[in-house]
């Protein structure tokens, strides 16, 4: 079976995103002052080929942990369907 | 001492590194190619800076899976000596040998011009022939400030891994002198073994008297003040 995951990966609540406090900074240039706080991160969109949902929640996670996201630095969600 | 300087696709200042290791340190030098996994017998390898695979995903992400680093982490485990320099700085953190990570500069601006450095411990084999004067090497890079959680900097603290601190020409480690927005002005580290070393400015750049700031030798210098003693 094929899964097709949607992955966010963002940086960690506690550290300085300087993209998103620059983008925030630039909302008032666009008469939009209600916005606040954006943070900007990744979105990763991959297919992978397993015999469940359950292996391909574990092969994403894996991925997640070993390449597509820096735990000290990030954090990730994401969700599974079948493609 | 046989250096090897590993290339990745993107590196760009592995020559800057063989020169001055070659030429100037009359050294050893050999280039490995990052498929290599064969590291011939070099005593000391040094990642140098860049931008490895186009800094695609993150900085140093998809380099810290290039084949030749199960065999640098091997000999890293088996005490041999690895350095990182700017990009080489930030594969090691994403290998995992060197504590931390590299974020982007908090000015969110690539930043390339000469910082001021400290040296703050002089117990290791890149930094002992450091003074407590301030030190002139450049820096290039978008993603330099340096973050780890503060169980890891305490720790780089009482174990004296801090190889050096962004400070003011006068060696006062100050906010105004740190150009990245680093945790502690925090420059370069090392692990706890004191066999793998990281640091965002470069050194080599700064090694050559003709280029009129050789503060950068000094590193080279304590490199073999050590080795050939």
């Amino acid at each position: 079976m094929k899964f097709r995951a949607e992955i966010d990966i963002m940086p960690l609540k506690a550290l300085l995103d300087p993209q998103g406090k620059a983008v925030s900074a630039s909302m008032g240039n666009v008469g939009l002052t209600e916005i606040t706080n954006v943070r900007i991160g990744k979105h990763i969109t991959l297919e992978v080929d397993a015999d469940n949902k359950e292996v391909a929640n574990t092969k994403v996670t894996e991925a997640c942990t070993k390449l597509l996201a820096n735990q000290i630095m990030e954090g990730f969600e994401f969700t599974l369907e079948e493609a | 001492m046989k250096f090897g300087v590993v290339v990745f696709p993107g590196s760009n200042c592995d020559m800057d590194m063989v020169y001055v290791l070659e030429s100037i340190m009359k050294q050893e030098v050999v280039k490995l190619w990052h498929k290599d996994t064969n590291l011939q017998n070099c005593d000391f390898i040094i990642l140098p800076g860049g931008f490895s695979f186009g800094d695609y995903l993150r900085s140093g992400a998809i380099a810290n899976y290039s084949p030749i680093m199960e065999k640098l982490v091997e000999h890293a485990n088996n005490g041999g000596y690895v350095m990182g320099i700017c990009n080489g700085f930030q594969i090691l953190c994403e290998s995992g040998l060197l504590p931390g990570a590299l974020l982007h500069n908090t000015n969110h601006k690539f930043i390339c011009k000469n910082i001021h450095l400290t040296a703050i411990t002089k117990n290791t084999l890149v930094t002992n022939q450091y003074s407590d004067n301030a030190v002139k090497i450049p820096i290039a890079h978008g993603e330099g400030r340096y973050h780890a959680d503060e169980e890891t900097l305490q720790e780089l603290i009482t174990n004296e891994q801090i190889l050096f601190k962004y400070s003011d020409e006068n060696g006062n480690i100050t906010e105004e002198a740190n150009p990245n927005g680093s945790l502690l002005n925090i420059a370069g580290v090392c692990n706890k073994n004191r066999n793998v070393f990281g640091m965002m400015p470069h050194p080599e750049r700064a090694a050559d008297a003709e280029l009129n700031n050789a503060d950068g030798k000094i590193l080279f210098d304590s490199i073999l003040n050590i080795v050939l003693s």
